[in-house]
């Protein structure tokens, strides 16, 4: 099987957002950069994981700047086979997929696996847009993932459960929890990982068509209100009068 | 402007988030003049979809001859939609068949698309901007829309609606559908019957201040008493105390819930930014020091093993004298 993993460059979970040049920037300094989860614990290692049992190899892509290189030794370290980086800075969803889709488009990919979601953009965009523009059935936040004989057996998330779909290779797929395990890198992976093939390539020419104009954060809390363990009936009272949610 | 609506009836019911997503359309087509379309498939009744009138909507158009939801097949279905209304805003709810469709359809038209929206957007000429949470809750971003067709996925719990007593006029749609490349096969209930977490108004959380699974009797008893949803840490369904579909946070699912109590749960960045744009925070802990107090807007510090029972009791009799 050969297998595509795509993944993006996001600032680490405990980061302090804060933003910069007018509030139009998110600003950088500090901040220490990882693979986002989703597409590390869930669509990597799963991937992984059909290779190591039916052969094949695990191909990691993404759409960045040299700044995305120490990403991809991380995904290279914990497994994959090589990677492709587009070198062009992301600029929206549909200009990212598009640069996937563009290189994607003859290589005879079984499977194209994206994390959920980033956890920077929140957008759950850019997998959906590649199956799209490369004509593939898509199954976005998928929990299990199961293929035999080019067929595969995908759960997702729906509003009422869980789905169980079933559709031919090639398919683009979104994984989420549940797929898979998270795993930690040894110190093998991360030697043999510096030697492994970081292709980089030229972007394609796209336009985006969406921009960030301003950032802003939530109001500050003011100061928490405590009340006294004795007193469940105040706070509910509160709920009810001051804080009208109830 | 006439805005478009896709609205998800799985098996005939409408969800709470389409029904936000329909009235915040109207909000968009009121500011420009102009009509609220709606566009959805399968066996919901003529009756619920007239109903979408209430909420804003003029006219529903609806695929009978498809039955499940299917990427491809919807793509093609909300398209054919758009050509025959011309809407130039189209707007879905980010749920999960938001997040399916959405994107493709967004490529297929080459129409920019901004998930989860928070408000409506400012229109001034050809400026289209859109207000959206970003990093997993801890901010917004202006989005600026370029293209001529705009695509908006509404984050659910974002308005009120406000209904009339208007009806909206129910016509069947039957446009040339793709084949599907894939098949569902199988359907699995969530376990209980209760509100889906990203739709409820009030939450009652828990983490792994409560010790074990065994105890979450209380957690549960509380908010069946005041009709809310139940949500977790990540280390909780991590270790499998609560199911996968509970965990919120920066890797699980974002809320923003009228009420979100959390009790147990430290407060860890991780976890905060999930859930901190709930309008009001309550937090019980044992630890006057624990982080989570300092985004809360009431605080208990104590045994929420003591204090969920006398809160439970409370709402009991806050609600029988109400
Ligand atoms: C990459 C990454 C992503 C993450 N994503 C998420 C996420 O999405 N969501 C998430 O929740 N976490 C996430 N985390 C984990 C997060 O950092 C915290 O570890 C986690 O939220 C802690 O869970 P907790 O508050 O339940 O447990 P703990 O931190 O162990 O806190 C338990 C709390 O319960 C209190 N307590 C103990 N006994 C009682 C009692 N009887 N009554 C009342 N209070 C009591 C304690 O004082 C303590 O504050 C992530 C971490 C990483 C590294």
């Amino acid at each position: 099987m050969k297998i595509l993993v795509c993944i993006s460059k996001v600032p680490d979970t405990t980061t302090k957002i804060s933003f910069t040049d007018n509030d139009t920037k998110f600003n950088e300094d500090k901040v220490q950069f990882i693979v986002n989860p989703y597409d590390e614990w869930y669509a990597l290692v799963r991937g992984l994981e059909l290779k190591e049992a039916q052969g094949g190899s695990v191909s990691i892509l993404s759409v960045g700047g040299a700044d995305y290189d120490p990403i991809i030794r991380k995904a290279l370290a914990i497994g994959a086979d090589d990677a492709i980086r587009i070198n062009a800075e992301p600029k929206d969803a549909y200009y990212t997929a598009s640069q996937i889709a563009a290189f994607a488009k003859d290589k005879g990919y079984d499977l194209i696996l994206f994390g959920k979601e980033t956890i920077d953009y929140n957008g759950a965009q850019v997998g959906g847009m590649v199956a799209e523009l490369l004509d593939l059935p898509y199954v976005s936040i998928a929990s299990k993932l199961e293929v035999s004989d080019g067929l595969a057996r995908v759960e997702r998330d729906v509003q009422a459960g869980k789905e169980v779909l079933e559709g031919k290779l090639p398919l683009v797929i979104s994984c989420a929890k549940g797929m898979a395990e998270q795993r930690i890198p040894n110190m093998r992976g991360i030697m043999a990982a510096r030697t492994k093939p970081l292709k980089v390539e030229e972007a394609a020419e796209v336009e985006a068509l969406v921009g960030i104009e301003k950032y802003s954060l939530p109001p500050a809390k003011g100061d928490v209100k405590l009340i006294d363990p004795e007193n469940a009936e105040e706070l509910i009272d509160l709920l009810h009068n001051e804080a009208k949610v109830i | 402007m006439s805005v478009l609506v896709y609205v998800n009836a799985p098996e005939g019911k409408i969800a709470k988030a389409a029904y936000e997503a329909v009235y915040y359309a109207s909000k968009i087509a009121e500011k420009e003049g102009g009509d609220v379309h709606v566009v959805t498939y399968g066996s919901v009744s003529d009756d619920s979809l007239a109903e979408l009138g209430q909420y804003g909507a003029s006219k529903v158009m609806v695929c009978r001859e498809l039955s499940e939801e299917n990427d491809q097949k919807l793509t093609a279905i909300v398209a054919a939609a758009r050509e025959k209304c011309g809407a130039k805003v189209i707007v879905f709810s980010f749920d999960p068949s938001g997040k399916v469709v959405a994107p493709r359809l967004s490529a297929k038209l080459k129409a920019g698309l901004v998930s989860g929206a928070t408000s409506v957007p400012e229109i001034d000429g050809a400026r289209f901007s859109i207000r959206t949470n970003v990093f997993s809750g801890k901010a917004f971003a202006t989005y600026q829309v370029e293209t001529e067709i705009k695509i908006i996925s509404l984050m659910p719990n974002s308005l009120k609606p406000e209904k009339s007593d208007k009806k909206a006029e129910v016509e069947s749609l039957s446009p040339s559908l793709p084949e599907a490349g894939l098949k569902v096969v199988e359907r699995k209930r969530q376990s209980g019957d209760g509100i889906p977490l990203p739709e409820a108004e009030l939450v009652v959380s828990a983490g792994r201040g409560l010790k074990g699974p065994e105890n979450w009797g209380i957690v549960e008893e509380l908010a069946e008493a005041l009709g809310a949803a139940t949500a977790c840490s990540r280390p909780v369904s991590d270790i499998g105390w609560r199911p996968h579909h509970e965990h919120v946070g920066q890797t699980g699912i974002a809320i923003r819930p009228n009420l979100y109590i959390a009790a147990g749960i430290s407060g860890a960045i991780q976890h905060l930014a999930g859930v901190n744009n709930s309008k009001t925070i309550v937090v019980i802990n044992t630890d006057p020091e624990a982080p989570f107090f300092k985004a809360a807007d009431y605080g208990i510090v104590g045994d929420a093993f003591e204090v969920l029972p006398k809160l439970t009791e409370a709402v009991k009799k806050f609600k029988a004298s109400n």
